[in-house]
């Protein structure tokens, strides 16, 4: 709304907008300070803001205590090589159904999203078995596997979104020119679908990133991401607060950095694409 | 519209998505219900061949059950009510005119980039502790008595997790919808007469319908499966077990295969009547 | 070559049947015109003829080969869409370029043809921009550039003028007649306007809800229109329909008479009314005529500065060999032809 507003009302909305913004903020602000806090200065009564003697002793604690590189490793593998795999796969069927739409087809996007709902205890032991008969029990592309079939779903569903907003008439043209079903989805499709397939990458890269059931339940010790490295921490190590709040740190700093480099494409990508 | 040539690539083009999600249903939700008619115990004495529907009725009847559903609803309740509301309000706040909106704007969506096992250990440790936690301080600080929110407010304070988690996907949400209103619309009804309070209802409100559903739709797929919130800050004590949490500690932790599964049948049936019910608004609400 | 010969070509969506089965040929070389109100299957006509969508039956031949189950790309036609469809990520350069890029073609003979058309369409200087960034009218050259450098047996024109303001449709559409007579080549254009359709067409095909209602050059259609759906929707202002008493003296249940036709006088005439609003325009002025006792409103067209006011009483005349006469299915009869 593009209208004059007295600068007091700014002023008071700015005020108001800034304390509820810091408030949600505060407890990954809180971390990150109790990161750099000796314990005993982590648990100090009043608490301690800034006025601490700031060391790194934690990280180099918690690096000691497990290999955070290996951790790492593992989840930009899983997150990464899911969502791609996802995309490969969602490419083709999101065209399917934004350009060649049948009476079916918000059928078989619904079913699609039906699916994420099925509760993933219920076929937990089934997928424990599976995995160990194949063998993939414990390893990056067992994961990979899962994660890209659990966020299928919804890579399909922005990526229809996406193209919806693309004009048939141009990959119409595109058939005319001459250029077969494979030349009109890669050079005309994806390119004019780039904002839109970045933002599904990354919103879908950080559910990957995030999901902590099946990559607690499938994964031990060699393709554990850091959801694991940090479920470590849940008792009762979560009582040596500046630890935990390294380790806290360094499991989220990854996609709080990315969140920040790419916020134009994640906030398109977190409305899942639905709302524009 | 479209010709016979494209209408069979479709297809083609379709099957992969199709086929990997129909497998990823159909098997593991075949070997389920194969699992829970047999008494199957992996660590004492595997197949121990079928009972009929012996697990159903075990499940059912114990004592965990109905109180599991209750709490799976309560949390997915209690967070979308939550979300809904302080995310619409504000949505409202964010969309008026004020200094350093792009960073506030990153304060609020921080949250949804932090690992669930990461928020729980952080909110039941360093806030929710009884003894250290920041909490315990702000109450003292007041004179009041600390809450042992674990214990005590186990549900409470997993919905604090949970809200505190998604309320920055709902406000965004609604947010985006509202930044779309034509602002034309709103001010023809100023020249109507229209109060603020009056606008609001009839005119912002039903323009954020759309939004609200796909609100409600994606936590609703996400909340009905929280597990990370629950296994790292009560482990499933005090009454804050959802059925998700109930069928796991039965698989994993007492190692019975086939009650367990009977549980995921249960499971399913009661996401499949939320997805039927949630489709029915989504599907409706998606042609727009 | 680009001969096209539609042979009972009908098309079905779901049980709505919107093109009956109809016949049509379209000679080599030949501008030809789909014209008719919207939603009347000429749109849907023209992406039958390009494959983009499938006949439900019937046969289409181009140039002799049967074409009815080739793909788009095989038929070798070229199209301009309504809303140009240039690709926003390619530059100029790299649109016109595209079906060549897809053909194969080398990159020399690429270049050189892409030179060639964007000297055609004054495009030069515009090669290395994006769509994005050019106007309206240079759009549309770029996507008939698009259409030219492969060379098609025949251009497929889909209402490309609609999206341009008025002055600037004026000079697209010389362009394009220009362009025509230039390479010689068969070109269908789709629009729903009669004036588009009367200035470029060699042929014009009139069409009302999937029907053909009548195939000929701008002037047949103009004279003799077959029907009064054709009578109405060519010539501008439209012709005025008179029913009743005095279509009957005329042997006819309508009779219809083209605003030009009529002689408008102050002092004496056939036929009495009120002037209601003029129209000036300079050259011409359009009279609004009403309480004739023949039809609510009658539209004169005099030529010049006419100054009759409103309310004043006016006489009209029309010119005996120019009344065209129908029947009560709106079937022409011809015009009367002076004893």
């Amino acid at each position: 709304m593009a209208r004059a507003v007295t600068t007091q009302r700014k002023a008071f909305n700015t005020l108001l907008a800034w304390g509820i913004g810091l408030g949600i903020f505060f407890p990954i602000l809180w971390t990150i300070l109790t990161s750099f806090k000796t314990e005993g200065q982590a648990i100090a009564d009043p608490p301690l803001f800034l006025m601490f003697d700031w060391t790194l002793e934690n990280y180099a604690v918690v690096q000691e205590r497990s290999d955070y590189m290996k951790f790492l490793t593992n989840s930009v593998v899983i997150a990464g090589g899911s969502t791609l795999l996802g995309i490969l796969i969602a490419i083709p069927a999101a065209w399917s159904m934004a350009f060649v739409p049948s009476k079916r087809t918000k059928d078989i996007l619904l079913w699609m999203l039906s699916t994420k709902m099925l509760p993933a205890v219920g076929v937990l032991y089934p997928i424990y078995l599976l995995f160990i008969e194949l063998g993939i029990l414990d390893t990056r592309t067992g994961l990979v596997v899962v994660l890209m079939l659990i966020n299928l779903p919804i890579i399909v569903w922005m990526l229809y979104t996406y193209f919806r907003e693309i004009p048939s008439e141009i990959l119409e043209a595109a058939r005319m020119d001459g250029a077969s079903l494979k030349s009109e989805i890669l050079y005309v499709l994806t390119p004019m679908a780039i904002p839109g397939i970045a933002s599904t990458i990354l919103l879908n890269f950080i559910l990957a990133w995030n999901e902590a059931f099946w990559t607690l339940n499938l994964t031990a010790a060699k393709a554990a991401p850091l959801t694991a490295f940090i479920a470590s921490y849940s008792s009762p190590e979560g009582l040596f607060y500046a630890k935990l709040s390294a380790a806290s740190t360094m499991a989220i700093a990854p996609i709080l950095i990315l969140g920040w480099f790419s916020q134009k494409q994640l906030v398109r990508g977190l409305t899942f694409g639905a709302v524009k | 519209m479209a010709t016979q040539h494209s209408r069979s690539a479709a297809r083609f083009m379709m099957a992969p998505a199709v086929v990997l999600l129909l497998g990823w249903m159909l098997v593991p939700l075949t070997m389920t219900l194969y699992f829970s008619f047999k008494k199957y115990l992996p660590l004492r004495g595997g197949d121990l061949g079928w009972v009929g529907f012996d697990n159903y009725v075990r499940f059912v009847s114990s004592s965990s059950f109905w109180p599991s559903v209750q709490t799976t609803l309560v949390i997915v309740g209690g967070v979308l009510a939550i979300t809904l509301v302080l995310g619409t309000l504000l949505a409202l706040l964010l969309d008026q005119p004020m200094w350093g909106q792009g960073i506030v704007r990153i304060l609020v969506i921080a949250p949804f980039f932090v690992m669930p096992t990461v928020s729980a250990l952080i909110w039941k440790n360093m806030f929710m502790d009884p003894n250290y936690g920041l909490f315990s301080y702000l109450w003292e600080f007041f004179g009041a008595e600390p809450i042992q929110w674990m214990s005590q407010a186990s549900l409470t304070s997993i919905v604090i997790i949970v809200s505190w988690q998604w309320l920055p996907f709902a406000t965004l949400i609604l947010l985006t919808a509202i930044q779309s209103l034509d602002s034309e619309q709103l001010e023809a009804s100023e020249m109507d007469g229209a109060t603020t309070i009056k606008r609001f209802w009839h005119i912002i409100l039903p323009h954020l319908s759309r939004a609200m559903t796909v609100v409600l739709l994606i936590q609703t797929i996400f909340l009905l499966s929280i597990f990370a919130e629950i296994f790292v800050t009560t482990g499933g004590a005090f009454g804050s077990k959802t059925l998700t949490y109930l069928i796991f500690q039965r698989v994993l932790e007492s190692q019975n295969v086939g009650l367990g599964s009977a549980g995921g049948v249960y499971a399913i049936i009661l996401a499949n009547i939320v997805a039927i019910f949630l489709m029915r608004i989504v599907g409706k609400n998606l042609d727009k | 070559m680009g001969r096209i010969v539609l042979n009972q070509v009908a098309k079905s969506f779901g049980d709505t049947q919107v093109i009956p089965p109809l016949d049509l040929a379209i000679e080599d070389g030949e501008f030809t015109v789909f014209v008719g109100p919207s939603g009347c299957g000429k749109s849907t006509l023209l992406r039958l003829i390009a494959g983009l969508e499938d006949i439900t039956s019937g046969h289409i031949d181009i140039d002799g080969v049967d074409a009815t189950n080739l793909k788009p790309a095989d038929r070798k036609l070229a199209m301009v869409f309504q809303s140009y469809a240039l690709y926003p990520h390619m530059t100029v350069r790299k649109n016109i370029a595209f079906p060549l890029k897809m053909a194969g073609l080398s990159a020399e003979e690429t270049n050189r043809r892409v030179q060639a058309a964007a000297d055609v369409l004054s495009l030069t200087d515009y090669l290395d921009r994006r769509p994005g960034q050019l106007s309206g009218g240079q759009r549309q050259r770029v996507a008939i550039g698009r259409a030219i450098v492969r060379e098609p047996s025949a251009f497929l024109f889909d209402e490309p003028l609609s999206n341009l303001d008025a002055a600037l449709r004026v000079g697209m559409r010389l362009e394009i007649s220009e362009l025509h007579k230039r390479l010689a080549t068969t070109m269908i254009y789709v629009t729903h306007d009669q004036v588009e359709a009367m200035t470029m067409a060699d042929k014009i095909v009139v069409l009302q809800k999937g029907l053909i209602e009548q195939v000929g050059s701008p002037l047949e259609l103009y004279r003799s229109p077959r029907n009064r759906f054709v009578a109405g929707f060519i010539g501008s202002p439209k012709m005025n329909f008179i029913e009743g008493a005095e279509a009957a003296k005329h042997n006819a249940h309508c009779i219809g008479v083209r605003p030009e036709h009529l002689e408008a006088s102050a002092t004496e005439g056939q036929w009495k009314g009120v002037v209601g609003v003029s129209e000036h325009l300079g050259s011409d002025t359009f009279l609004h005529v009403h309480e004739t006792g023949l039809a609510p409103s009658l539209t004169v067209r005099a030529s010049g500065e006419f100054d009759l006011a409103y309310g004043d009483t006016i006489y009209l005349n029309p010119r005996a060999d120019s009344i065209h006469r129908f029947d009560a299915e709106g079937v022409s009869l011809g015009t009367e032809q002076p004893a």
